[in-house]
């Protein structure tokens, strides 16, 4: 029964996260795809609750659903006018698009059918994580997490460059 | 308890990252790509957490996860920076009407001649 239930809501969450990807991917007005991009975000925090990532989750739904998604709506704003209420956006190569991602797809189903990973005897079971990050950020990660905050001064100091008014 | 294996997961991200794939080729708008773009990259964050779970070291994936969203982050700012000089400039932000190089005037139909 617990097991029914935890399938269950495995495949909401997943549902969720496909549902808003096809609807992100589809849907002929930008306005619509931005928001059923929040649809596939909180979807794969789900997924990351099954994979026992309860920091990665909580990141996901601040930095995405919180951040990026706020900063697409204002980049909308930004650059149409009020007056075109459509916002519409047209597809180009629609028919190479689909036979190129199809493919893929179908390809990458194949592959995943075939394949067989070394999987662990015993999956660990579920607990926070947020202590063992925190000490590998500290430890074993020192240099990734010292280059990313390389990578966030120069993306400030980039986007202040790009947008600044030309001034003589 | 475990009931979900790792293949529901793979195929999860498969597909997103197909229609991120679809979403990056057929859109004009260069919001719609940056879409795309966050597609794929949500895909394959849980393709590694995924892996790194069931198959050894889940904090090593999470850590890699995070690097992840924090460049994604990062690129949507460098995007949306983008964005924004290309509208000052063009007028529309239609990845197939932003044609000139830096000097050539808008209407000017020179580099069509050339």
């Amino acid at each position: 029964m617990d097991a029914m239930l935890q399938a269950l809501v495995f495949y909401i969450f997943a549902a969720l996260t496909l549902g808003g990807a096809v609807l992100a991917a589809f849907s002929r007005k930008l306005v619509y795809s931005v928001f059923s991009l929040l649809l596939t975000f909180i979807g794969v925090a789900g997924l990351y609750v099954f994979l026992s990532a309860d920091f990665l989750a909580a990141v996901q739904v601040l930095l995405y659903a919180g951040g990026i998604l706020v900063l697409m709506v204002f980049g909308i704003m930004l650059t149409h006018r009020i007056a075109d209420v459509t916002l519409e956006t047209q597809f180009t190569h629609l028919k190479t698009g689909a036979i190129i991602a199809g493919s893929l797809w179908l390809s990458l189903l194949f592959f995943l059918s075939l394949a067989r990973w070394p999987l662990l005897q015993k999956v660990p079971a579920y607990g926070p994580t947020t202590r063992a990050i925190g000490m590998g950020f500290m430890g074993d990660y020192l240099v990734p997490f010292e280059y990313s905050s390389v990578v966030l001064l120069v993306v400030v100091l980039g986007a202040a460059t790009l947008v600044r008014k030309e001034v003589d | 308890m475990q009931v979900i294996g790792l293949t529901p997961y793979l195929v999860v991200a498969s597909t997103l990252f197909c229609l991120g794939v679809f979403c990056v080729l057929t859109r004009r708008n260069s919001i719609g790509i940056l879409i795309g773009v966050e597609l794929m990259l949500n895909a394959a964050n849980v393709n590694i957490v995924a892996f790194s779970r069931y198959v050894g070291d889940p904090v090593g994936g999470q850590i890699f996860a995070i690097l992840v969203i924090l460049l994604a982050a990062s690129e949507a700012v460098i995007f949306l920076g983008l964005l924004m000089a290309v509208y000052q400039r063009f007028d529309t932000i239609e990845v197939d009407k932003v044609s000139l190089l830096k000097d050539e005037v808008p209407g000017d139909d020179a580099h069509e001649r050339a």
